[in-house]
């Protein structure tokens, strides 16, 4: 147990200082390191967890908190969500007293110009690994495509398409998977 | 005090300890699939810690910096405002109920996931959450429409990474400092700043 809980602290604070951009810039590292290095659960298990932590109240990188859950309790659960948020919370605390110096310094926007593409690139791999989990039918794929439409469209709140997404998977309009 | 410009503007009142617990336990409490949007409403709203310019400010660096961005503005936002105890009190405050509340449900569906219902309904909720995370891509990725460099940077990063699976850290340290050193090349060969 001692073996899991360092490297869920070990690969949690990797994805804490690599996820520039945002925490769902390491999503697929994060399952890639879950389902396919450490075999903890299955693809379809991370995809459930992620899921159930877009519908929680709170940060969505409480994935992290599901995660450490599911692999070794609450003991993992605090560890994968500290591990997460301190490596760049302390980072953050570091920099922001001297950030104001550097507001307008050419080479920040430079970085932050150079790394959007790659962010950008990063959290379409994230959605593309989840779009391939999720879809395992014609039915599912067109409710995600649907849902980007709607998500996109800022007509409707979040929380409610997730929530007629739901719906459509109990009543059985999905199919059989 | 002399207003140095090194330094963010002096804040009109200077919340207290327990205001920032409250503040952002209030945050952490609503954030459904988006805290974000809830922590400016805090900050700049309701209580007017910030004006919309230092919170924009202050979103710029934690966007910057790794990490998730809303844990990170609290944490520097606590800082500015009451220094380590003052961060420590954002952090609990926006984290402490969402993982309460994140446990009892991640202990709910351990013990109904096998009920077709339920099973039924995560497969229409994942569903839902990859559409999310698409949505998100497209947003983030809207302004480099037109900008070739950018478009082929993050091609090239979607394909390390969702087809050739490599992982992250090694891509990362050879995407990362080349993107940079192009965008700061772009920059250069615009000096009108298109």
């Amino acid at each position: 147990m001692n073996g899991t809980l360092t490297a869920l602290a070990a690969l949690f604070a990797q994805l804490s200082l690599l996820a520039f951009g945002g925490g769902n810039a390491v999503l697929p590292e994060m399952q890639r390191q879950v389902v396919d290095v450490h075999h903890w659960m299955t693809a379809q298990d991370f995809a459930a967890l992620y899921a159930l932590a877009q519908a929680a109240p709170g940060p969505n990188m409480l994935v992290s908190t599901l995660i450490g859950w599911q692999v070794a309790g609450v003991a993992g659960a605090l560890i994968a969500t500290f591990g997460l948020t301190m490596p760049s919370c302390l980072l953050t605390m570091a920099v922001s007293s001297a950030w104001y110096r550097f507001r307008d310094a050419p080479w920040r926007r430079a970085v932050q110009a150079g790394l959007l593409p790659v962010t950008a690139g990063l959290i379409t791999a994230g959605a593309v690994l989840l779009c391939q989990t999720t879809s395992t039918g014609w039915r599912p794929a067109l409710l995600t495509a649907v849902a980007t439409g709607l998500f996109l469209s800022n007509r409707i709140h979040p929380l409610l398409v997730l929530a007629a997404a739901a719906v459509l998977g109990v009543s059985g309009a999905l199919g059989a998977g | 005090m002399p207003q140095s410009p090194a330094a963010p503007p002096t804040p009109v009142s200077v919340p207290s300890l327990g205001a920032l617990f409250w503040g952002f336990l209030s945050v952490g409490l609503c954030g459904f699939g988006g805290v974000l949007p809830w922590a400016r409403r805090m900050v700049v709203e309701q209580r007017r810690w910030m004006t919309p310019g230092e919170f924009t400010d202050l979103l710029a660096l934690c966007q910057f910096l790794p990490g998730p961005n809303v844990i990170n503005v609290s944490v520097a936002l606590g800082l500015r405002f009451r220094g380590v105890a003052g961060s420590v009190a954002c952090f609990v405050g926006l984290m402490a109920a969402p993982m309460t509340v994140v446990i009892i449900l991640g202990i709910l569906f351990a013990h109904y996931r096998d009920v077709p219902a339920v099973r039924d309904g995560f497969a229409g909720l994942a569903a839902g959450a990859s559409a999310l995370v698409l949505a998100t891509a497209l947003k983030i990725a809207a302004p480099l429409w037109g900008r070739w460099e950018g478009i082929a940077m993050a091609i090239v990063t979607l394909l390390a990474i969702s087809v050739l699976r490599w992982p992250m850290l090694p891509v990362l340290l050879v995407l990362a400092p080349a993107a940079i050193l192009i965008a700061w090349l772009v920059q250069h060969r615009r000096p009108t700043g298109r």
